[in-house]
């Protein structure tokens, strides 16, 4: 099938504007980035400079790729990455609009490629458990409830893509900080640094410039692991019942 | 013995020796910890884990990767689990067990030592994952569960849904974060290394080249570790990650560390097969489905296009479980690949491309229901379903093999430090634990055992002579010779201006590697596929095409790097294959096999791990020799009948 692209360029010669492009030979069993591919090939065999995209595993774990697509973080399905998302989803002639992630806390490098390092920094603010190498009990000393270690899971499954900012209005990394404060506190191991964790993780979160939440609940929606907003009250609980009962400033 | 391979197993029992060794080896006190400096290239399961288990002792650890996050390595990708024998089952697991069954999946090319002191150290690795809050799969009773995988008859492997590589990851990460925020470890993302610096015969450093701005910057430690991964690329279809490549270990290599039996690469045997040209990567089902699903073709070739599920029960070959018995659709991957390579090469692969056989889960679902089913791979399912369009709850998967792990990497002693002192190799980088075939979750158990539970030690009884060392410079003649070095290949990139892509030499490449070097090797494929790789060599610095500039993002300049690199391993590789004239494991060479079609050994002329010596461009490479000795274990065919 046959395609126009509309796609955000910037850095280099581009000072940030979109260029379309057309492809003709698109196979609707082609990921979304193996178009991107044979869209760069093309523009290498004319010697123009391909599009700078992020990518890696293209099995929807690792969190590398990103983009906007036609308005939607990950495009147009349900709990999917974009390097899942594949073209038989597109028709023969449409036009497709991608954007890099946009957030003030996440600036562009180039084109579609943007920096997303504040998500370290705040797990390095206090998303772990403190213990060193060697300290642990045996691993059936701490039974815990098969419910809750799935509740556990489910918020520790975010892969860190950053979707959850592009899709909110207010750029709010909510969704990614409370994943990280949900999966440790439902777990036993997570008790001990709760408090510390939760107000340390928030202050650095609101450091990074990412914007407050206004339930819009768009960050759920777009999410490719389809994490839950229940996390974010969670969060907000936790922080409440931190700054209310603990001396810690 | 090669005086360059001393392997330097502890002497005494088998099962004495870790123990012996921790008792005995120098420490480095804490005080002296903080004045010596230890580099990490690598973020992965192996590289996050020793970071943030040096970092905890006290050492100034500086930690590199390639990507925008440690997040993001290429751990994060393994679903189906990690073994460790804890014999939380009562089934009869053991430490002896699983060193067994590791020495035997290996089909008796690993070297025992290590692997006796990776299944003592791997209750270890989960007693820690657990208390980090890595979310694995339990039982009502809140207990942890198990499940069972290739080459064992226990259930030994703990899961965390299918993602099991991701939270084990994520805990290294963590951990990781933790000794960042502390400042033990100075984190530098977009960074990759692309040479070792070599002073007075010892390792002292890395030229690294910060992706964002191309700025090449000199970084010097005492000792450095890659814990860089695999070369699965090399084929460049695997199920690699796209930025998995060799470029830390060949670079390496170049400067003096043995690569370790490069030819023995994994073809796993449950992926999705491969649907056209443009395609840029291939998908792992994890292994674990060969629990529940069945593997067949139809015994009569002309039912290849057939609709499966109008191939009626006896016409169809169930031939995994027909030919292995004893273990069924649970062989190791080697055998479950090679079975289904000679199904389709008879003519009964099905699917349009005739290359895949059939992963059925209608028994199961059954026998255990929907609910049941859909809750042990739920999550397999669905990803299958988005790239198929199939539904696998209604028909059976189409699977083929592809290339998944590299046992080969660079040749370490027991220490994990390489033929270069003060250079180690952590995990899937180096060669030691898997010999010629790895079980499944034995990866991630490696790279975590290396990290958390080996190296913190071994690299001690190295750094223990360096407290006297001081501060290293990078202003040494060294230092300079190697960022020029660096320099110049990339402008020698730059200039290329030819008419071709470097993604279209990789491809090429593959192609190459694949037909003559994949899953069945002989002679003339072998020689031919090297004079293949030469020629393909030469046309690149001929006519790729490397757009964009040196000293700004550019991904294209990154590609070619790996993709040049890679072409002089993809040749090593061959002259591997062609000198080891058995089979063994992953490498299955046409005119070594049993009458059953099984893989044939030489132990008489090849039961040693080859070791080769970079001796030049454009020099042959020089092949050294570590034998094995078996102390415990009784080398015979290996069965699974």
């Amino acid at each position: 099938m046959k395609l126009n692209l509309k796609i955000w360029r910037q850095g280099g010669r581009y000072k940030g504007e979109f260029v379309t492009y057309t492809l003709d030979n698109v196979n609707e069993h082609m990921s979304f980035l193996e178009m991107l591919d044979v869209l760069n090939e093309s523009l290498i065999g004319k010697k123009e400079e391909p599009v700078a995209f992020e990518h890696d595993c293209r099995e929807g774990i690792c969190g590398t790729c990103s983009l906007v697509i036609d308005g939607r973080a990950h495009g147009p399905m349900q709990g999917t990455t974009t390097c899942q998302v594949h073209m038989r989803h597109y028709k023969d002639g449409e036009t497709i609009v991608i954007e890099p992630f946009r957030a003030k806390a996440f600036p562009v490098i180039k084109d579609l490629v943007v920096d997303r390092s504040a998500f370290d920094r705040i797990i390095q603010s206090g998303g772990y458990v403190s213990v060193n190498t060697g300290q642990a009990q045996d691993a059936n000393s701490i039974p815990i409830e098969k419910e809750q270690a799935s509740h556990a899971f489910d918020a520790a499954a975010c892969i860190g893509c950053g979707a959850c900012v592009a899709a909110c209005p207010n750029a709010s990394a909510m969704l990614f900080t409370s994943a990280k404060i949900s999966h440790l506190a439902l777990l036993p191991q997570g008790q001990v640094e709760r408090q510390r964790r939760v107000i340390s993780m928030i202050a650095r979160m609101d450091a990074e410039g990412f914007g407050q939440c206004s339930n819009v609940k768009a960050c759920e929606a777009e999410c490719p692991k389809e994490i839950s907003v229940e996390n974010i009250a969670r969060m907000n609980r936790e922080y409440l019942s931190a700054v209310l009962t603990s001396d810690i400033a | 013995m090669d005086p360059k391979l001393d392997s330097k197993v502890p002497v005494g029992d088998m099962a004495e020796k870790w123990t012996h060794y921790k008792g005995s080896v120098p420490l480095v006190a804490p005080n002296n910890k903080r004045r010596i400096d230890v580099i990490i290239i690598g973020t992965g399961l192996a590289g996050a884990s020793a970071a943030a288990s040096l970092g905890e002792l006290g050492y100034n650890v500086k930690c590199f990767t390639f990507h925008d996050s440690p997040r993001r390595a290429h751990s994060i990708a393994a679903q189906g689990g990690i073994n460790a024998a804890k014999n939380y089952q009562n089934d009869g697991d053991s430490v002896y067990r699983l060193f067994y069954d590791t020495i035997k999946g290996g089909d008796y090319r690993a070297r025992e030592g290590n692997v006796h002191r990776l299944a003592e150290v791997s209750g270890s690795i989960i007693d820690q994952c657990v208390a980090q809050g890595v979310p694995f799969a339990r039982d009502y009773g809140g207990l942890l569960d198990n499940r069972s995988f290739g080459g064992t008859q226990v259930s030994r492997t703990f899961y965390a849904r299918g993602q099991t590589g991701q939270q084990l990851l994520i805990g290294a990460y963590q951990s990781l974060s933790r000794q960042v925020a502390i400042g033990n470890v100075k984190l530098y993302n977009r960074h990759e290394m692309l040479d070792v610096v070599v002073v007075d015969g010892k390792c002292r450093g890395v030229i690294v080249r910060n992706l964002l701005t191309g700025e090449l910057e000199r970084h010097a430690g005492h000792a450095v570790v890659l814990a860089t991964g695999g070369y699965g690329n090399v084929f460049y279809l695997s199920t690699n990650a796209m930025m998995c490549n060799t470029t830390a270990t060949w670079r390496a290599h170049r400067r003096g560390a043995f690569f370790g039996n490069p030819c023995y690469t994994q073809i796993h045997p449950t992926c999705i097969p491969v649907s056209g040209d443009y395609q840029s990567k291939l998908t792992l089902m994890s292994e674990s489905l060969r629990n529940d699903g069945r593997c067949w073709v139809p015994k009569d070739p002309a039912d290849r296009l057939k609709h499966p599920t109008q191939i009626p029960e006896e016409a169809r070959d169930y031939y995994l479980e027909r030919r292995y018995p004893a273990f069924g659709n649970l062989v190791p991957r080697d055998i479950a690949s090679r079975a289904a390579k000679i199904e389709c090469d008879n003519g009964k692969g099905v699917g349009s491309t005739g290359l895949a056989v059939y992963l059925d889960f209608a028994d199961s679902i059954k026998r255990l229901g929907k609910e049941t089913v859909a809750a042990r791979y739920g999550n397999l399912f669905e990803m299958y379903q988005k790239i198929t369009g199939d539904n696998p709850y209604e028909v059976p998967m189409r699977i083929y093999p592809a290339v998944h792990y590299t046992m080969g990497g660079l040749w370490v002693d027991y220490n994990l430090m390489t033929t270069i002192p003060g250079l180690y190799a952590c995990g899937e980088a180096n060669f030691s634990d898997h010999g010629a075939n790895r079980l499944g979750a034995s990866a991630l158990m490696q790279g975590l055992a290396d990290g958390y539970f080996v190296l913190p030690y071994t690299i001690g009884s190295y750094l223990s002579g360096e407290i006297r060392t001081g501060k290293l410079s990078t202003d040494l003649p060294e230092f300079e010779a190697a960022e020029n070095d660096v320099r110049s290949r990339i402008e020698k990139f730059k200039s290329l201006k030819g008419n071709q892509s470097v993604e279209s030499f990789h491809r090429r490449l593959g192609k190459i590697i694949w037909d003559y070097c994949g899953m069945a090797r002989n002679e003339a494929g072998l020689k031919k596929a090297i004079e293949m790789v030469r020629a393909l060599r030469e046309e690149f610095w001929k006519d790729a095409y490397v757009p964009g500039g040196s000293d700004e993002f550019n991904p294209e300049l990154e590609k070619a790097w790996r993709v040049a690199d890679f072409i002089e391993l993809g040749e090593l590789m061959c002259i591997d294959a062609l000198n080891r004239n058995e089979s063994c494991g992953g490498h299955f060479r046409e005119e070594y096999q049993t009458e059953e079609g099984e893989a044939l050994r030489d132990d008489q002329n090849y039961m040693y791990v080859a070791a080769w010596e970079f001796k030049g461009e454009g020099a042959e490479p020089e092949l050294h020799k570590e034998a094995l000795e078996y102390e415990v274990v009784k080398v015979t065919q290996r069965s699974y009948k």
